[in-house]
């Protein structure tokens, strides 16, 4: 990190990761060694340079909109943390009040 | 056995699918829990499916270990992580397991890796270690470290990896053995689980190259369920495999023999590169010079795919979901933070960074823009080389637990593999000779072979070709 400090905490609530203090100092000095080396791509002349998505051109592929064979509603629910009346159960996700 | 010889003995009746799957069971027994290399194996179903196996089909009866991050209908697929150990049971098939399955192979087990495909060692698997089997104080390489050791150990006849920066050519390598990785969008990556998807492909680990042939033969060509699969017609691997290297052009990337290069390397890599001069090929330097930067491009890339496709993984459809969480906002961030291991938050971190408001600019599409330069200078090798050979990693097998502390030293060390992947290449790392590990041990080195996108016959024929001409 050359030009501002990278706030781990805030990247952290982005990455909705629930990061203990100790990871925190550790995963900073680690990754601030990493962009250091990163931070090497600024010395590159891109100027006028298209970027690049993928290796190969990608195209819209789009199929005919029909119905066809999926998983069943059991082959679905089968890794579900926890479901009930055949929908995955969720936490509370709004209040009621 | 390799897996061509298995063919042939189970065409002649001189074993039977049963007797390949016993015979590597016991190995597998005997061995598995020195060398780590299979999280799971099934073994009433492995003899089951061998029973039933018809050797009429192009891999009848052959026996398959495949990456644990590749679905197969009722298996587990941990990504050696702790978010989907004990939690899931893959729902349908990959397209890769189908097509195996179609081919008539036997689906033997499945190996351990880096969590999420995550790392070159195999270290950051979270549920078992996986040793060299030519020195077993030391990685087997990865990210597909369990598929290249299982191989290398005779556990395996064949496996799968994939290969998002070299996981398939640099355990291959580490474990003298031939992995390839095909194509960008040569085989489907359905049901595949994605690290950077921009960069994966799934490919053979195999004895020999013929081995890997055959089995890309069998896992290539268009897929519907991917849409970066690309439709074009699948060539005969086979039928080129022999046509040797007169006339052709191989090209010798001037900067591929520099960045800390071991010369004991260097001078066998070259010497394998005169012997297929001796056949009639012709050597020619080229410049790649965006090749340094491709390390930091990326580990801007790579991170920031996967910081965006591991999100999926929040606890809620499949996978660990947190006891401790509160509310759903609480649910994801306990999750994650329970089920993944530390090489896998600091990409996610680091992706989240890279993608971030305010220096997405200054890294991604920065990165986004070196990659096409770095395509550029393929293109423009590729006009004065057929080919490229290159080492496939700067260094042997490293000792296990020596990054630790600092996770860039191995990243430094994909310099040779990564680029192939941001340009969409095919490549393959054959062995070819081993150096002394300095305490006793001999440890292979792997030369890798580049070719244009779609030339995956090219790559295989001129593999084949210094395969031939080894020892």
């Amino acid at each position: 990190m050359s030009d501002s400090q990278l706030s781990l905490k805030r990247i952290a609530e982005l990455a909705r990761l629930d990061l203990s203090d100790e990871e925190i100092s550790t995963f900073e000095g680690q990754l601030t060694h990493i962009l250091e080396h990163i931070d090497t791509l600024k010395s590159i002349d891109v100027d006028g340079v298209e970027p690049s998505a993928h290796p190969t051109p990608v195209f819209d592929v789009l199929r005919p909109d029909e119905s066809r064979p999926g998983l069943s509603p059991e082959a679905f629910l089968q890794n579900a943390p926890d479901q009930a009346q055949g929908q995955i159960r969720v936490p509370k996700v709004v209040d009621a009040g | 056995m390799t897996l061509t010889e298995s063919l042939a003995a189970l065409s002649s009746g001189q074993t039977t699918p049963t007797a390949l799957v016993e015979e590597l069971l016991s190995q597998i027994e005997s061995q598995n829990e020195t060398i780590g290399a299979l999280i799971s194996y099934d073994k009433e179903r492995a003899l089951a499916e061998a029973a039933k196996a018809d050797t009429s089909l192009p891999l009848g009866g052959v026996p398959i270990v495949l990456k644990d991050n590749i679905n197969a209908l009722d298996d587990p697929c941990t990504c050696a992580s702790k978010f989907l150990e004990n939690t899931y049971r893959s729902p349908y098939d990959a397209t890769v397991t189908r097509k195996l399955r179609e081919a008539g192979a036997i689906l033997l087990g499945r190996a351990n890796m880096d969590e999420f495909a995550m790392g070159s060692s195999t270290e950051n698997s979270a549920l078992m270690k996986t040793v060299n089997p030519h020195d077993h104080s030391r990685i087997p390489g990865g990210s597909s470290g369990g598929s290249a050791a299982a191989v290398a150990s005779g556990m395996a006849i064949a496996a799968l990896g994939s290969d998002t920066g070299g996981s398939i050519r640099q355990p291959a390598a580490h474990c003298g053995i031939v992995g390839m990785k095909p194509s960008y969008g040569r085989v489907s990556r359905y049901g595949v689980v994605a690290f950077a998807s921009s960069l994966d492909q799934v490919g053979p680990l195999a004895n020999n190259v013929e081995d890997v042939a055959r089995v890309l033969q069998v896992i290539a060509g268009h897929d519907p369920l991917d849409s970066t699969s690309l439709d074009a017609p699948v060539p005969d691997f086979l039928a080129t495999l022999n046509d040797g290297v007169k006339g052709l052009r191989i090209g010798l990337p001037k900067q591929y023999f520099a960045h800390g290069l071991r010369p004991e390397m260097e001078s066998l890599i070259r010497a394998a590169a005169a012997r297929l001069e001796k056949q009639g090929a012709s050597l020619v330097e080229v410049d790649l010079p965006s090749t340094e930067a491709a390390v930091a491009t990326y580990y801007i890339l790579a991170p920031a795919e996967a910081s965006s496709n591991l999100s999926r993984f929040d606890g809620i459809r499949y996978g660990h979901r947190s006891s401790e969480a509160e509310d759903i906002i609480d649910t994801y961030k306990k999750s994650r933070e329970e089920g993944f291991g530390p090489e896998v938050k600091r990409r996610i971190l680091l992706g989240t960074y890279v993608l971030s408001s305010g220096y997405y600019d200054a890294y991604y599409s920065r990165a986004q823009k070196v990659r096409t330069l770095i395509q550029r200078e393929f293109a423009a090798a590729f006009e004065q080389a057929d080919v490229l050979l290159t080492p496939t990693s700067p260094r042997p097998a490293r000792k296990i637990g020596a990054c630790e502390e600092d996770p860039l030293d191995d990243y430094l060390a994909d310099i040779f593999t990564i680029s192939a992947n941001l340009a969409g290449l095919p490549g393959i790392s054959i062995p070819c000779g081993k150096v002394d590990s300095g305490d006793g041990a001999k440890l292979p080195v792997g030369v890798q072979i580049l070719a244009p996108h779609l030339r995956d016959d090219l790559v295989l024929q001129v593999a084949k070709a210094a395969e031939l001409t080894n020892e």
